[in-house]
């Protein structure tokens, strides 16, 4: 089957199982109200600002959203660096491409931005400011001429992660508390309502990274051959890196801005779909826009709905799939790779 | 005619940090003419890999001047590049399992690299390459299933599909055993008499070298040392002096183009 038939089937395929999950995840949550009622809601007959239509509208459908928006940003991100780097395990939370977007954060909300909307954009600017800046330096630490040795990768990754981590509990520690409100909260990832036109902020910044990601998905697969064979076939692997630096540290930088720093969700999708579709990156950035929206939302239903009325963060699910799957694929024969 | 490849007077030091020093290639000026089959050969660390860096614009070099078709590199995209000369390196690295047709479809990337997916052009000649290096058969199989000897027809399938005038191999028979290194000979010699491919061929195994070429280029320490017809590179007292060791120069009983074979040092 050529790719773009493959793609076109995966994406429809997809976008069935994303309205599914959406549709279900309206249904279940902590407040108790009855599938008829949220049935009432939808058809436009319940009580306006009622409790249920203000449960229903205001707080899960908007949350849906975000769980959407945000595993498909964070998959695709992981998408990204994999390609870039030949490195399957390469991923916005190991690559420590999150920590520095979370640091971003916490020093925007130490200068003080907040929730508005105009405040929405600078937290959105800062986290790409770090999310940026730990990915090239991550990628600088770990080039060696003529290649990215997978473990020195990992490693330079999991020490700027470390370095970012331990700069913002520097800053939580020298800040007045209470001004950082939630953040604990929020660095295990938390889908709790974001207001509309932050939402909107949001899908706008992940649109442009996705669009950067996407334009590059033919020279990543070249990149594959190794840097010095992409050039002999005519890729410009320099701007390529740029663009795709550039893309996933905006998406990253969106989740983190708005969920905050949810873990291998860009591991986990992108390895998931190329078991299946293969490893051609033009289907694989666009459907795991979708598969990934799927699996955070279906990790964040779980999440609210598990230890019900109290509520889990997101993070913590992704982090109990994740870890075992990254164990299982450092010792697969996935990652024999070349120098 | 202009030369189809030539060096002018072009010298290449890599940078000091990446562990450089000193010019890796010196004062290098040949030519390789239109369907010409031209062997490089030389010990290790000679320059061969940084001449097939420079002579793909990979690398640029410090001074001098490599022409294409008369026409400077550097004067040319990294496309335009691509769609004239195609590079058969040794092995590609296997991190993810692409199969045989998605690795061959590469090749077409230099015609159009804003487009999205390939051509159904792109898709037929691509065939036509697997065909003429005989992969067809295994077009749907993922690269890290194959032996080292079908990856490396995989990967000349890649480089034909390009359409190449000049194609550049760097040892192309190393993983082949010996059924695979005459079926390569064979087809790399069609190529070039039925299609006027021209070819540039770097390899360690100096009888081969001396089989296919037309001219050798003898390189040490980054400078030429020789350049002319086999018989007249592949002399004895030459040899021993760039390679350092023993040899004896003889005629092939059926081709009668020079062989060479090491003296092996008595423990």
């Amino acid at each position: 089957m050529s790719p773009a038939s493959r793609l076109g089937s995966a994406l429809a395929v997809l976008a069935l199982v994303a309205a599914a999950t959406a549709l279900a995840a309206l249904f279940v949550g902590s407040a108790p109200i009855s599938p008829r009622a949220v049935v009432a809601v939808l058809t436009g007959r319940a009580q306006a600002q009622g409790v249920d239509e203000v449960v229903v509208l205001s707080l899960r459908l908007p949350r849906i959203a975000a769980a959407l928006l945000a595993g498909g940003a964070l998959a695709v991100a992981g998408a990204g660096f994999q390609a870039l780097t030949r490195n399957p395990l390469a991923e916005p939370s190991v690559l420590g491409v999150s920590s520095g977007a979370a640091f971003g954060v916490v020093l925007a909300q130490v200068f003080g931005l907040r929730a508005g909307l105009l405040d929405a954009l600078g937290l959105t600017a800062f986290a790409f400011g770090g999310a940026l800046v730990a990915g090239v330096a991550v990628y600088l630490i770990a080039s060696r001429a003529g290649g990215l040795p997978v473990h020195t990768l990992l490693l330079a990754g999991v020490i700027v992660g470390i370095f970012f981590s331990s700069a913002i509990t520097v800053l939580i520690s020298i800040v007045d508390f209470d001004r950082l409100g939630g953040v604990i909260h929020w660095l295990l990832g938390n889908l709790s309502p974001v207001p509309a036109g932050a939402l909107g902020v949001f899908a706008a910044v992940a649109a442009v990274g996705f669009w950067l990601v996407l334009g590059q998905s033919r020279q990543l697969n070249l990149l594959a051959l190794g840097e010095e064979g992409a050039l002999q076939l005519g890729v410009n692997a320099e701007r390529v890196k740029r663009r795709i630096f550039i893309g996933a540290a905006l998406l990253v930088a969106a989740v983190v801005a708005f969920v905050g720093p949810i873990g291998f969700v860009g591991l986990i999708v992108p390895h998931a779909l190329r078991m299946t579709l293969g490893p051609d990156n033009r289907v694989l950035v666009p459907t795991a826009l979708l598969a990934g929206g799927v699996f955070l939302l279906a990790a964040d239903t779980l999440a609210r709905n598990l230890v019900a009325p109290a509520e889990l963060s997101v993070g913590v699910i992704t982090a109990f799939c994740g870890a075992p799957f990254f164990i299982y694929l450092m010792r697969s024969r996935a990652v024999r790779l070349a120098p | 005619m202009s030369a189809l490849a030539e060096f002018r007077g072009v010298g290449f030091a890599y940078p000091a940090r990446e562990g450089g020093g000193g010019f890796a290639i010196r004062d290098l000026s040949f030519t390789v003419g239109q369907e010409e089959i031209f062997g490089v050969i030389g010990p290790n660390a000679s320059g061969k890999t940084t001449l097939i860096r420079l002579l793909s614009r990979v690398l640029a070099p410090s001074r001098g001047d490599v022409l294409l078709e008369g026409e400077p590199l550097g004067r040319l995209t990294r496309a335009a590049v691509a769609t004239r000369i195609a590079v058969v390196p040794q092995d590609v690295p296997q991190g993810f399992p692409y199969t045989v047709e998605e690795l061959v479809l590469m090749g077409r990337f230099p015609y159009a690299p804003g487009r999205f997916f390939e051509s159904e052009a792109d898709r037929a000649i691509a065939g036509e390459a697997m065909g003429l290096t005989g992969v067809s058969a295994l077009r749907h199989e993922p690269l890290d299933r194959l032996s080292g000897g079908e990856r490396q027809r995989v990967i000349l399938a890649r480089a034909l599909a390009q359409k190449p005038r000049l194609l550049v191999l760097d040892e192309p028979t190393a993983h082949l055993d010996l059924r695979y290194q005459a079926e390569c000979a064979g087809l790399l010699r069609r190529l070039n008499r039925e299609a006027g491919l021209g070819i540039v061929l770097v390899s360690h195994d100096l009888s081969l070298a001396a089989e296919l070429c037309d001219r050798l280029l003898l390189l040490a320490a980054g400078a030429a040392v020789k350049v002319g017809a086999p018989e007249a590179v592949l002399e004895e007292a030459t040899l021993e002096a760039v390679y350092g060791c023993r040899v004896v120069v003889d005629k092939h009983p059926v081709s009668r183009r020079p062989t060479v074979q090491v003296v092996w040092p008595n423990a």
